[in-house]
């Protein structure tokens, strides 16, 4: 069995198919129909909710924190112990005047940010999510950040930025829904301390959400075939697109160990199941030039559901964080009734949609070392659209130097190849060369001999090679603070001149 | 034909001119405003889903069901042999068949259809099925079906004057071509039908269409039933752009093909990857022109060729590519012109309606040729377009319909001057110079834009009105509403015109019981002509009760409705105690209302005429900035000033014009469809086809509304404005070749393909580099 808190409603399920994603129990099970389903594939937030997490404050008094996420990829069985609030929630009144809205809601009204109003009740939570984490209006790129993931087609957003804003104007209103899930946490403890593990059960298929490591590891042992998930933003699409019907999945999305996220004076060891919004936050402070790879992965909803660990056991070819972890050289933990192997982030892809996870094992843990003093770390995406898209071509270098010579390349590349993989031929290149423009050049002249990419729905493989070559020059003059006055592509040379180049469009909104 | 007083009074009760909000605005921010698969389901209702081919042209030899048969949960799996009547549900001609038989024209191509006891079950049993076939070689590229001559319909021209001989002896002439994506129309809510058995043996169908009318006659022809067996509801749909003018009707037909055999409910929803591949697009199109000018860049003569991806049938192909030729022009005078337009025929889905309806595919034309003679003359392209825009003694179109209100130059020339075009042109010049990665571009761009269906009868439209004997109003009219706010200026028309307040208007769900042969809310006519219809409607009920006022209280035929009250020379009374009183005199207090656009007509054997009541004008001016390491590409201001006429709704038209530029935008800059060589749609789905996100929005977004009363009678003055801004966005496309052009010096301004992607930018800017140095090379030679 499984408990959660439903707006205002406790709610316990045990049958249920494994499968079943809280959209569509929602739907059909509650006839809450207020929450739209747009895609199926979490990439328009049509769908998004707020899901309500136990949080420790520092002195031990428990408060509830409340993150947008899509309710399409979220699997039923994750939302155990949370709390889920949807637009139903938002105004109890259902004879609604403007004066009974929340002022989110008020301020979409006010200034006409709904049209045909199917994606406006993804909008009103993640504005809601908005307004319950800001106590003043946080700024557009804020705002930006938070309504990445909800795509609208008719307005063109203008009026939801203006309603962003407009919403911290009004009188500010308390938050009634962490009291309600107070009252919740009490009933859990209270009911569920029994020893078994929470889940779902359909016939002969299940949900399980384990609660600690050694019960990951006994039920792995028991269920052999059981796919591992954690936030399931990936896992969700499959099972909604191809309509597949895993035996039973484990949700190591609970798992005590697996959500410890620590740093250290060397490393940042993040649990494999820590949502990305828990740790980037701290890994970027110390990596502000990862800064925005992070803040382009997936939506704010993917960002508060998905986690490390479920990015590299997906193995996807394209996914933005391992060509990060490789070219950091970041290790994993893999933890088995064995024991725990650690190894490479690099040596876990072998093929395709292929690592060497064993059969018997999970991933833990993932550590990425601190930086020496002298690194220079680049880190550069490139796809069609800004927010919320997967990457054509994913560049991350790492290179660290004495004297302005390069004594260390790590260089790895995400949509290059069947896996995310490590540029060897142009980390030759760089070493023992001086960090100037002309040698990163030079180093993206050999891309070809590391890569023949694919030409595919995203780019033919000449633009990714083109790309690639390019990037490496824009990484030479921003290394370098090369500044030119006259500057073509067509040559390699480059000229020096007084002041600094912007290198980088602006963000169109800000 | 009756003809209305439609200048726009000074408001009563504040309806009309005021920003109302959408009349359902407060149900959508709480989530109760209920789109078709968000009512509770009747008792007992299946699920019906498409059986789609594996491949893309062939036919079909076997089909094994036995998986699906043996699943549980599945009632029954029809094909072509179950439909009592017709099977060829072309809206205009026939070609769009509901389910084949035999033949596969398009790669997922429904073939069966399962109804199962629930959407999961349905969807599953539907991929159980193995269509076995004879695969035929597929015809995917344009250039082989206009070599092949391969068209769902005819070719047409449109000529006026000498082309040929006015290019060749100009001073001046150039040749292009362009490629011109598609669009995806990625309405959030897909496509959905619920069909019913009502109680008198016909069906009850909810669909979520712009065209009830036809979604009705069509499930009627399909079941070999009168029309009046069919009744089509629609309250509101989750956006339609054109892509539920066609593309609602066969899941409708679907639905009630289940429901007619088993005797309940049947309700058909795709999932959005399908929808994707099941649907029709904007056709892409592949265009030439060869145009000859003089020193100054004035026009002499076009040839324009326009070719539409049509897809495997004609759909509304003949009268999307007609408005690609007639919009060839968009607002410049070409003396000699000879405008073809080509409707090839591919193995892909038919492609559709979509905002604009071929008129942007079309009218690009018009500004690449301005942006290019600009470039060939070394001219700014600004003064190029002022130069060529239609005038007096220079005003008729290439269809030979005369060009009569002239608002463009004054548009253009108060932009240029508020946003600070010439400034500005100069200081990204400048900026350009000095910024070796970085290129800033800056274009201004106009719409002329042609309103009316360009198919003459569909210009009609009905209302029903009634008035209550307590004075409250309900409303019906044959628009539908997809979130443009046709029900709130349709209804601020009604309350305006019974002088009461906008609350006192109900406002009901499009039926086809109500309002029967009604068009499509398409051509952004759903506001001419219902809300015209509706304003009859209420000048019907209002001069019964003028006389009926004149009788009983024996005054003069000066009586007002105004304030809620109907004021005459003795006195005045509310409007509600008028609709008692009249209601105990035997008053009748409904009317229906009719409306027929005037003046339209055109001779498509001398392709000569009037197909257009009025025009919609708007001048956008756009600054980008593109990365020439990458491609990558941002719009980081626009200012537009759009003429909407007298604005019924001032709020609700910058939202149109605010929401159409982007979608714009997206089209010719994110949204790539692909399909794989195999025919099959590659981008098909939110993940890999990416509409324009919020951080898309230019930081500075500038809109106003250019107000000035419509010369024609249309309803308050009002204009069109559905579709003419979704074309300012070429504003974009034009600036982000600005910013390419830089790169050369403005010496060679590279073509650009739209959509304009990072990789199609990087390619142009790689061509404006290679020109460079070829160039510079041969100076050395010198």
């Amino acid at each position: 069995m499984i408990q959660f808190l439903f707006n205002g409603m406790p709610i316990k399920v045990e049958k249920c198919s494994p499968n079943r994603t809280t959209l569509d129990w929602l739907r059909t099970k509650k006839g809450k129909t207020g929450t739209k389903e747009g895609c199926a594939t979490g990439d328009c937030g049509a769908c998004t909710i707020l899901v309500g997490e136990e949080v420790e404050h520092s002195g031990g008094k428990s408060v509830w924190q409340y993150k947008t996420m899509n309710s399409c990829l979220m699997l039923l069985g994750n939302v155990h112990g949370k709390h889920i609030l949807t637009i139903e929630a938002v105004t109890t009144n259902i004879h609604a005047g403007l004066a009974d809205l929340h002022p989110v809601q008020q301020a979409m009204v006010e200034c006409h940010g709904s049209q045909c109003g199917f994606c406006t009740p993804g909008i009103i939570m993640s504005l809601l999510g908005l307004y319950i984490n800001h106590k003043s209006y946080p700024g557009k790129k804020t705002v930006i950040e938070a309504l990445g993931g909800n795509l609208c087609r008719c307005t063109g957003y203008q009026p939801i930025l203006k309603a962003a804003e407009k919403a911290f104007e009004y009188e500010r209103i308390a938050e009634p829904w962490s009291a309600m899930a107070c009252r919740f946490s009490q009933q859990l403890i209270d009911e569920t301390n029994k020893g078994k593990i929470p889940h779902l059960q359909d016939g002969e298929r299940a949900f399980y959400i384990p609660q600690s490591a050694a019960d990951v590891v006994a039920l792995k042992a028991k269920h052999t075939t059981a796919t591992f998930v954690a936030g399931a933003t990936d896992f969700a699409i499959e099972l909604n697109q191809q309509l597949r019907q895993p035996q039973t999945i484990i949700s190591v999305s609970q798992v005590a160990e697996f959500i410890s996220f620590t740093e250290t004076a060397s490393e940042f060891q993040i649990g494999a199941a820590v949502p990305y919004k828990e740790f980037t936050e701290s890994l970027c402070q110390h990596y502000p030039e990862a800064t925005e790879l992070f803040e382009r992965l997936g939506s704010m909803q993917v960002r508060n559901a998905g986690t490390l660990g479920g990015s590299l056991g997906n193995a996807s070819p394209i996914g933005d964080p391992a060509p990060l972890l490789i070219a950091l050289n970041a290790q994993m933990n893999l933890q088995s009734s064995q024991g725990t192997r650690v190894i490479d982030v690099e040596d876990f892809f072998i093929g395709y949609r292929k690592t060497s996870l064993k059969e018997n094992e999970v991933i833990s843990k993932i550590i990425i070392p601190k930086r020496s003093e002298s690194l220079k770390l680049a880190c550069h995406k490139i796809s069609k659209r800004f927010e919320d898209d997967i990457s054509t071509v994913c560049l991350i270098l790492a290179v660290d130097h004495r004297n302005n010579v390069i004594t260390s390349a790590r260089c790895a590349f995400g949509g290059m190849a069947a896996t995310p993989a490590r540029a060897h031929k142009i980390e030759q290149q760089l070493l023992g060369g001086k960090i100037n423009a002309t040698t990163f050049i030079k180093a993206g002249e050999v891309v070809e001999r590391d890569f023949s990419p694919l030409t595919d729905v995203r780019a033919t493989a000449d633009y990714r090679l083109a790309v690639s070559k390019n990037l490496l020059k824009r990484i030479g003059i921003e290394f370098s603070q090369a500044s030119i006055a006259r500057f073509s592509l067509a040559t390699t040379t480059v000229p020096e001149a007084p002041s600094p180049i912007s290198t980088r469009i602006r963000h169109a909104s800000l | 034909m009756r003809h209305f007083e439609t200048d726009k009074k000074p408001t009563s009760g504040g309806a009309l001119g005021k920003s109302h909000y959408h009349d359902s605005a407060i149900k959508q921010v709480c989530g109760s405003a209920n789109y078709i698969d968000d009512n509770p389901e009747p008792a007992g209702c299946l699920h019906g889903y498409p059986v789609l081919a594996p491949i893309t042209a062939g036919v079909i030899t076997a089909i094994d069901t036995s998986a699906a048969d043996a699943l549980e949960g599945v009632v029954r799996i029809f094909s072509a042999a179950d439909i009592p009547g017709k099977i060829d549900i072309g809206p205009v001609f026939p070609g769009d068949v509901l389910l084949t038989d035999k033949e596969i024209q398009y790669h997922h191509q429904p073939v069966l259809f399962v109804v199962a006891e629930s959407h999961d079950i349905a969807r599953q049993a539907a991929d159980l099925i193995v269509i076995h076939c004879d695969e035929s070689k597929a015809v995917l590229d344009i250039h082989q079906a206009i070599a092949e001559k391969r068209w769902v319909r005819p070719p047409h021209s449109l000529q006026r004057g000498e082309a040929e001989r006015a290019i060749s002896e100009a001073k001046h002439q150039l040749k292009g071509e362009l490629t011109v994506g598609g669009q995806e129309h990625f309405y959030l809510e897909g496509q959905i039908s619920l069909a019913q058995p009502n109680q008198d043996g016909g069906l009850f169908v909810q669909c979520s269409t712009q065209h009830p009318t036809e979604v009705q006659h069509l499930i009627a022809k399909v079941l070999k039933q009168p029309f009046h067996y069919v009744t089509v509801e629609m309250r509101r749909m989750g956006g339609a752009f054109g892509g539920k003018e066609t593309q609602g009707a066969p899941w409708g037909c679907l639905a009630a093909l289940g429901a007619y055999h088993l005797g309940c409910a049947v309700k058909v929803r795709l999932a959005r990857t399908d929808d994707f591949r099941l649907t029709g697009k904007r056709h892409p199109f592949y265009n030439k022109y060869h145009v000859g000018f003089d020193d100054d860049g004035l026009i002499d003569g076009v040839d324009i060729e326009v070719n539409g991806y049509c897809g495997y049938s004609p759909d509304l192909s003949d009268a999307i590519v007609d408005r690609a030729m007639f919009h060839a022009d968009n607002a410049y005078y070409y003396p000699n012109a000879k405008i073809t337009g080509n409707r090839c025929k591919v193995n892909t889905v038919s492609h559709t309606a979509f905002r604009g309806f071929g008129g942007p595919q079309g009218m690009i034309m018009a500004e690449q040729i301005m942006d290019d003679v600009a470039a060939a003359l070394g001219k700014d392209p600004l003064e190029i377009r002022k130069t060529n825009l239609y005038r007096i003694g220079r005003d008729i179109t290439p269809y030979h319909q005369k060009v009569e209100q002239h608002v463009l130059l004054d548009m253009i020339e108060r932009l240029e001057q508020d946003a600070d075009y010439w400034q500005r042109k100069a200081k990204i010049k400048d900026f350009n110079q000095h910024s070796p990665i970085i290129k800033k571009g800056l274009a201004m761009t106009p719409v002329k834009f042609g309103i009316s269906f360009t198919v003459q009868h569909l210009n009609q439209a009905g209302a029903l009105v009634h008035v209550y004997s307590d004075g409250s109003i309900h409303l019906n009219h044959g628009g539908t509403e997809m979130g443009q706010g046709l029900n709130t200026k349709v209804a601020q028309i009604v309350a305006q015109g019974f002088g009461v307040d906008l609350d006192v208007v109900g406002i009901t769900a499009t039926r086809t019981d109500k309002v029967p042969n009604t068009s499509p809310t398409a051509a952004s006519s759903g506001t001419d002509l219902n809300g015209m219809a509706a304003l009859n409607a209420v000048n019907i009920i209002k001069d019964r009760l003028t006389a009926f006022v004149i009788e009983h209280f024996d005054v003069s035929d000066k009586v007002v409705f105004a304030d809620n009250h109907i004021s005459h020379d003795k006195g005045s009374l509310s409007f509600s105690d008028l609709a008692e009183l009249a209601y105990m005199n035997r008053i009748s207090l409904s009317s229906t209302g009719y409306y027929a656009t005037p003046k339209i007509h055109y001779d498509r054997e001398k392709a000569q005429g009037n197909p257009f009541f009025y025009y919609s004008h708007g001048v956008a001016l756009s600054e980008v900035e593109i990365d020439i390491l990458t491609g990558e590409n941002t719009v980081t201001r626009v200012d537009i000033y759009h003429d909407v006429g007298n604005s019924i709704n001032p709020s609700l038209d910058v939202g149109q014009i605010e929401g159409a530029f982007i979608q714009g935008m997206g089209w010719l800059t994110t949204e790539d469809l692909q399909w794989k060589p195999n025919g099959e749609l590659a981008s098909a789905g939110p993940a890999t086809y990416k509409i324009p996100a919020i951080g898309d929005t230019p930081a500075e977004f500038n809109v106003t509304l250019y107000e000035s009363a419509n010369p024609e009678a249309t309803v308050f003055r009002s204009k069109a404005v559905g579709e003419p801004p979704f074309m300012l966005s070429f504003s974009v496309w034009s600036a982000i070749r600005n910013a390419i052009h830089s790169v050369s010096d403005y010496r060679y301004a590279p073509p650009l393909d739209t959509p304009a992607t990072p990789e199609r930018i990087l390619q142009a800017v790689t061509a404006a580099e290679q020109w460079l140095l070829d160039n510079e090379q041969e100076n050395d030679n010198d």
